[in-house]
């Protein structure tokens, strides 16, 4: 039986443990020094003695911190999310769902255009010229001032909700599938593309059984970075009107009555959906790597 | 003689029956020019009496290159008559990559006219009359070795039956069998090598274009293909065009060496060389190997092949 430090699962989790461990211990150092004049202060509006120990508790469990204690965050987000139920505008579950559906949408929308694009782009030369400085411009808008523009337009003749938010996403999205894509479809050597020559390959062979399979491991990477921008996308994109729901809305509110808790326990529920869609993406990829007979 | 390619071969000015769809090519086409003395099937014909599979008139070719222009053929003339077994050998930059290349049909020549089977290069490759070897494997990664060598019979619309069938027959010909579903980076270079070469062959051309198949092998393992590769073409009775840099190998595996010579690229020499067909390794011990093998030196040389 060998002791717990030399299992095999822990000694591969050993170092990311580590990196957490001293990442809170570093939190909890900088809470106590950032909230340490705040709490001073409350004491001695109420002139009351205090300790040092006190202090040090005092700077852990104030109400309105400047910086959150990890473990105040925690039992919030466990509160927003377990404490009611998942369709109550109170849960975190349903903002996430909010806020995952307007991602999904608009990650979907985003990709699909985003590869249709590098296709075109591929196959017709000429396009990468015409096309491809407009398609770098367009990312070089900032987003923050784009995104109120097409929610008030699109609110204006009446689409509100999902759509507006999923457009967002996908516009900030198709940018980096295109771009890598673009780069993927174009990665077959000289002589895999000579060989196909040799047999007389239409165009549409040439595509689906060379330039499409030699991209794939290039879109995997593309959609992992589609899918965090278009998270952020949406969050962005739920700022602007003040969205009554989403974790972007959430946000917001948690800014407006400096519910500093209650905005650390929004992030943390972003970060944990991003995750998510990454890991989901990254199932994906080694689902059809092993298929397609990529080294274990 | 500077014959405009596509006028050449309009119909009706050839003089050359069209190719049959459907019907074996090889048995169809009948070129004026150079009707067969004999029956195709006859033993020991002399080349000239056997239809070309292969016929080079006065090729030249000019890359334009940021710097000026290079003479990669200059005036090239060669016939290789069907079933032979023709190396080209040279330095690097002596062409013999590029009017492999000519010949297949993936560069096109400046000037002179170049007939494959008979056909304009292009219409032998849309004709799919041959099979081309890289010097690298080029097996698609994704794909089986079964499936590697299904991949031009998928192109070509061969039957689902038909694929696996000849993808069965033509790797147990190179000795793959047991690795049909093997990935490419599970097999050495070698094995790699044979997959690619029953690549080529899974659609029966008549003509087999090889361009340095073996360069990047180790000695070993090249004797060991170069002995396959002659059993293969004893076997099959097809063309086979090889380019090489290696004397004994051209040596070894010719019917019929030529030797060429960069700046500009141009044939120098072309030496007959005719070790029965069921030759071993072990003749390159025999004085007329010497013989032959100084021959190709000597014209190597005296294209200063050995200058820089």
């Amino acid at each position: 039986m060998p002791t717990l430090w030399q299992r095999p699962a822990i000694k591969r989790k050993l170092p990311v443990l580590t990196v957490v461990l001293a990442l809170v211990v570093i939190w909890y150092i900088a809470a106590v020094l950032m909230n340490i004049s705040l709490v001073r202060d409350g004491f001695e509006r109420s002139e009351a003695k205090y300790t040092i120990a006190e202090l040090i508790v005092g700077t852990m469990t104030a109400e309105r911190p400047l910086l959150a204690a990890p473990h105040q965050i925690l039992a919030t987000f466990a509160d927003d999310v377990f404490d009611y139920p998942p369709n109550s505008p109170r849960s975190l579950i349903y903002h996430a769902w909010v806020t995952f559906s307007a991602t999904f949408v608009g990650f979907i929308m985003g990709s699909i255009f985003g590869i249709a694009l590098a296709v075109l782009i591929v196959q017709l030369r000429t396009l990468q010229k015409s096309l491809l400085p407009w398609i770098i411009c367009s990312q070089m808008v900032p987003i923050l001032a784009l995104a109120p523009i097409f929610i008030v337009v699109l609110g204006a003749i009446g689409i509100h909700g999902l759509f507006p938010k999923a457009l967002i996403s996908a516009y900030l999205c198709f940018f980096p599938v295109t771009i890598g894509m673009v780069k993927g479809l174009n990665t077959p050597d000289p002589m895999q593309l000579d060989l196909m020559r040799t047999w007389s390959a239409t165009p549409t062979q040439l595509f689906w059984k060379l330039r499409w399979p030699s991209a794939v491991p290039i879109l995997f990477a593309s959609l992992k970075v589609a899918i965090t921008i278009s998270l952020i996308g949406a969050i962005v994109a739920e700022l602007p009107t003040g969205a009554q729901a989403g974790l972007g809305a959430r946000l917001l509110a948690g800014s407006y009555y400096g519910q500093t808790i209650q905005l650390w326990a929004a992030l943390l529920a972003a970060s944990i959906l991003a995750a998510g869609l990454i890991g989901l993406i990254g199932l994906a990829e080694r689902a059809v790597a092993r298929a397609m007979g990529a080294r274990s | 003689m500077a014959f405009n390619v596509p006028l050449w071969m309009s119909p009706g000015e050839s003089g050359a029956a069209r190719v049959q769809p459907g019907l074996d090519k090889r048995l169809q086409v009948v070129d004026s020019m150079y009707q067969p003395a004999g029956p195709v099937t006859e033993i020991k014909p002399s080349a000239s009496a056997r239809r070309l599979a292969v016929d080079v008139r006065d090729v030249s070719l000019t890359f334009d290159t940021g710097d000026g222009k290079v003479n990669a053929l200059s005036n090239v003339q060669l016939q290789v008559a069907e079933g032979e077994f023709v190396s080209f050998i040279g330095p690097s930059g002596c062409g013999k990559t590029t009017l492999l290349r000519l010949i297949a049909d993936l560069e096109q020549p400046t000037s002179g006219t170049l007939l494959v089977n008979g056909m304009t290069a292009s219409e032998a490759r849309l004709e799919r009359a041959y099979g081309y070897v890289f010097q690298a494997p080029a097996l698609y990664p994704w794909r089986t070795i079964e499936k590697n060598v299904m991949l031009p019979l998928e192109v070509m619309g061969f039957s689902d039956s038909q694929r696996r069938e000849r993808a069965k027959r033509y790797l147990a010909l190179v000795n793959l069998s047991g690795f049909e579903r093997k990935y490419p980076w599970q097999l050495s270079g070698g094995m790699q090598q044979r997959a690619s070469i029953a690549r080529a062959l899974s659609f029966d051309p008549a003509l087999l274009l090889m361009d340095e198949p073996f360069g990047a092998l180790d000695e070993i393992v090249r004797d060991h293909l170069n002995e396959q590769l002659l059993r293969l073409w004893d076997k099959t009775n097809k063309t086979v065009i090889f380019v090489t840099h290696s004397i004994p190998e051209a040596v070894f595996l010719s019917t019929k060496i030529v030797v060429m010579s960069p700046r500009p690229g141009r044939i120098i020499d072309i030496i007959d060389c005719n070790f029965p067909r069921d030759r071993t390794l072990e003749i390159r011990e025999t004085p007329e190997f010497i013989k032959i093998a100084g021959r190709v030196r000597n014209g190597l040389r005296a294209g200063h092949s050995y200058d820089e």
